[in-house]
């Protein structure tokens, strides 16, 4: 990447790559926030109160978790249950931390706001524009990122723009969709539920053009999420594929 | 348990295992069989959670036509370097119309 700090006609590729960034964040973060509309009415249906449906979407801030503490408990399953589901779910966002830590390295004081934004979508992000890079691009420099040679500024303003914007739409949705005055209806209306995946997808993307290695593991890690998923309790499918890594022979 | 014992228990476990992640030592993360791990880790949770969103409804297979077309044209998208927010629009369009047909 060039570091051109001149103001000439042409526009200043940094600003522009950090637009980008920006654009596909909050775009994410509005159809995943989306979500949000449901989890609030899925929640007032298990019998928690519209506050409490808001608390959670606020304080947990976590989407899998908060539609498996509700569904447990919709399904007659017992708080304790419940809780469990939701931590086994929760955990792997220790992983996401641990990751970030490193790249987004935030004060003291913003590390409690940093460790609330950790979720699927803003780790993913991040780690997607950590090359400087658009996610969907990876034969330029987004390619470089391996070895250490990380340039972590658009990893950063992709991690908070991506924080943020789901941040407010699924607090909004969750309001919406608990006090059942949804004008949204059913996220998958307007085929959001296709959405999820694809953004995964494309945020896995970079990752897969890297090497055999990064390959071995995906396609190991999908096998084992699918045969998971009638057999174990939501969350263990997707935690469990961590064990690709052992099958690729990374921890040897 | 009580639902407000509940909440408040998922409220805080959810946080801090989020926080916990942040308070690992550097020289911990900065072991390099470590970074590697970590650096590696989301590729797997990444794929899992793309066949996970795609297929499974808690611990059923929920395979839904219209759905999968959308992943599938999005899949495409994803491969022909289409920009993020093609990306997702085109996913979205298609399962969007495929279901007011």
């Amino acid at each position: 990447m060039t570091s051109g700090g001149e103001q000439g006609p042409r526009p200043d590729p940094d600003a522009t790559l950090r637009r980008k960034a920006i654009r596909s964040s909050v775009a994410l973060g509005v159809a995943v926030g989306a979500y949000g509309v449901a989890f609030g009415a899925a929640s007032v249906a298990a019998g928690l109160s519209v506050l409490q449906s808001c608390l959670l979407s606020l304080l947990a801030f976590t989407g899998g978790s908060q539609f498996a503490v509700v569904g447990v408990i919709a399904g007659g399953g017992s708080p304790a249950a419940a809780l469990a589901s939701g931590l086994l779910l929760g955990s792997r966002n220790t992983l996401y931390a641990m990751r970030l830590a490193p790249l987004l390295r935030p004060r003291p004081l913003v590390k409690p706001l940093a460790a609330l934004g950790t979720i699927d979508e803003s780790t993913a992000m991040a780690i997607a524009w950590l090359g400087g890079g658009p996610p969907a691009r990876s034969a330029g420099p987004a390619a470089a990122t391996a070895g250490g040679q990380e340039d972590p500024r658009y990893g950063r303003v992709a991690f908070w723009w991506t924080f943020g914007s789901v941040f407010v739409v699924w607090n909004l949705a969750t309001l919406a969709g608990a006090a059942g005055t949804s004008a949204l209806g059913d996220p998958g209306r307007f085929g959001l539920d296709a959405v999820v995946p694809v953004a995964f997808l494309a945020l896995l993307a970079p990752r897969l053009r890297q090497g055999a290695l990064e390959r071995s593991i995906a396609v190991t890690a999908v096998v084992i999420a699918a045969v998971l998923i009638p057999l174990t309790p939501p969350g263990v499918p997707v935690l469990a594929a961590c064990a690709a890594l052992l099958l690729a022979g990374v921890l040897r | 348990m009580n639902t407000w014992t509940l909440v408040a228990a998922t409220i805080a476990g959810c946080y801090l295992l989020k926080l916990a992640g942040y308070l690992v030592p550097a020289r911990v993360l900065d072991h390099p069989r470590v970074r590697r791990i970590v650096d590696l880790v989301p590729v797997a949770l990444l794929a899992a959670l793309v066949v996970v969103e795609a297929i499974a409804n808690g611990r059923h297979y929920d395979i839904d036509g219209s759905r999968m077309a959308g992943v599938a044209v999005g899949a495409v998208a994803v491969w022909r370097r289409a920009p993020f927010v093609v990306v997702i629009v085109v996913a979205a369009v298609t399962a969007a119309l495929l279901r007011l047909a």
